[in-house]
């Protein structure tokens, strides 16, 4: 097991021996004191655990790395990851898993505004909430979210399906409410225990995209 | 960009360390605001009948004292004075309108940053270490303090576009954003009245909420037709005589965190400026929702 201390290790040091050849399978963060970029573009499946609270971008890129924040993230956690898990203890701000192609995001708190925008095939599952417009122009991938979620989830969406148990404030330009199939349970089911949350699968609803934005209406051009 | 940081002390008997915990967070925030930096601190306040206001020169040696023996032979009133780098913190047994008059007179280029019982405002170009240091900031003692980091997007980087500006007696903003309408709100502001000193969108969010509260509004109402009124991206942090509070427009693109524990609650645009703060990894940490306000404030 690798330590790296951030209060004498500059984060491009934390970065560079991250990358590259990379021997030690279990790395440990200390002192990283809400310090951005930590953790970025990690290319091997090592375990990292940063153990405070991170700031910016924290865990941004990542391929194949299992990334555990024992704290709180500022905005952008996890953003374009393209597989691998990072999990957050805390809460996270803003954009979390923003155009993340693929892979694992679980925050155990609260997520902020914009949680999986532009999202291309990640699943995200939150323990608590997540703020207003969630999922906006999200592609692909599943988004879950135990607790209530803001304005305007899943504005303008695409083909991401989200699973949300508590109240939506309020859903977003061509997002509806589905009907709630076996196969969506199964797979609201699986993600649930991946994320190891104990939750009822049926006491969630599902909303996706009403595909009413997909193609241009010729009767809207004079809005042009 | 522009970082903002408060802190607010909860425990009197903490008051002689606020300026020493004050000073790395407004550091820390160097990166989101290399210009300029600024702060307004609380505390050391006046008597009843008092006015106490913090002038700035544009000279470091300005002839403070001579101003002072003028202003008082002008005021026939008890004054008393000390300079701080190229401020001056000015105390009066006067009605403020009286000494503000005497001052446009005997010293025209003489800026009123602040004008209260309690609050100081400091502040000008610069990193922020080089400001906290011009002014002395961490041997400072007061009840509550906030600062502010600047990267001028709207307008030019002067002392007088720095932050905070004064929003009327002991009252002051600091801003992270910018606004999209502060054109119009300015002209529809000067046509009731009121002055504005820069280009500065900030200035004029400071002018509004002035404005309304000599219309009568709370601070509570000025700020919530702050949210109808001013188009734009913003967290403003508030400071009053009894405390702060910290607002963020509906879209919340602006970051902001808050930090609250037994001894103080503090705030700031990353979490990086709370990280010196003791106890601070057993503090509340949580990120302020858009469009509500958030006010501490002294019984």
């Amino acid at each position: 097991m690798k330590t790296i201390d951030l209060s004498s290790a500059s984060v491009r040091e934390l970065n560079q021996a991250l990358h590259g050849n990379v021997q030690d399978r279990e790395w440990v963060v200390t002192h990283p004191d809400g310090k951005h970029n930590l953790a970025v573009g990690v290319n091997d499946a090592v375990s990292i655990d940063i153990q405070g609270h991170a700031g910016y971008y924290c865990a941004g890129m990542n391929q194949k790395a299992s990334i555990t924040v024992h704290g709180n993230v500022g905005v952008g956690v996890a953003e374009n990851m393209m597989s691998g898990s990072v999990r957050v203890k805390g809460s996270a701000s803003q954009a979390a898993g923003a155009t993340a192609h693929g892979g694992l995001l679980v925050i155990e708190g609260d997520a902020g505004a914009r949680c999986g925008i532009s999202m291309k095939g990640v699943d995200i599952v939150v323990g608590g909430s997540i703020g207003h417009m969630s999922c906006f122009m999200a592609q692909a991938g599943r988004l879950v979210v135990c607790g209530d979620a803001g304005d305007a989830l899943g504005d303008s969406l695409y083909e991401t399906r989200i699973y949300v148990k508590g109240t939506v404030k309020s859903l977003g330009s061509d997002c509806i409410e589905k009907e709630m199939r076996s196969e969506h349970l199964e797979e609201l089911k699986e993600l649930l225990n991946r994320a190891g949350f104990i939750e009822d699968p049926a006491s969630f609803k599902r909303y996706g995209s009403a595909r009413q934005l997909y193609n241009f209406k010729v009767d809207n051009a004079s809005a042009y | 960009m522009c970082g903002i940081v408060g802190l607010y002390l909860k425990k009197p008997e903490l008051e002689g360390q606020l300026g020493k915990l004050f000073e790395p967070m407004l550091e820390a925030m160097t990166d989101r605001g290399p210009d300029s930096a600024g702060f307004a601190i609380y505390g050391d306040e006046v008597a009843d009948g008092w006015v106490k206001l913090t002038l700035q020169a544009v000279e470091a040696d300005y002839g403070w004292k001579h101003l002072m023996g003028a202003l008082e032979g002008r005021l026939g009133c008890s004054l008393d004075w000390f300079q701080n780098a190229s401020a001056a913190v000015l105390k009066v047994n006067c009605e403020e309108e009286r000494v503000r008059a005497a001052l446009a007179d005997l010293a025209p280029d003489v800026r009123i940053m602040s004008a209260g019982q309690s609050i100081e405002i400091l502040k000008g170009m610069g990193l922020p270490k080089e400001i906290s240091e011009r002014f002395g900031l961490a041997n400072m003692k007061g009840s509550h303090i906030i600062g502010h980091t600047r990267m001028a997007t709207e307008s030019a980087v002067t002392m007088e576009g720095s932050h905070p500006f004064s929003t009327g007696a002991d009252l002051c903003l600091v801003h992270n954003g910018s606004l999209s309408n502060h054109n119009n709100v300015r002209r529809e502001l000067k046509h009731d009245g009121m002055t504005f000193e820069t280009e500065n969108d900030t200035e004029v969010a400071a002018g509004y909420l002035t404005w309304r509260l000599q219309q009568g509004d709370s601070l509570k109402e000025a700020l919530d037709h702050s949210l109808e009124d001013l188009d734009g991206f913003f967290t403003f942090a508030i400071g009053t005589r009894n405390g702060f509070a910290v607002i963020r427009d509906p879209i919340a693109c602006k970051p902001a965190i808050l930090a609250e524990t037994d001894d103080y609650v503090a705030m700031a645009s990353e979490y990086q400026a709370l990280a010196s703060l003791p106890g601070i990894d057993k503090a509340k940490v949580w990120e302020p929702e858009p469009a509500t306000m958030y006010i501490w404030e002294r019984a």
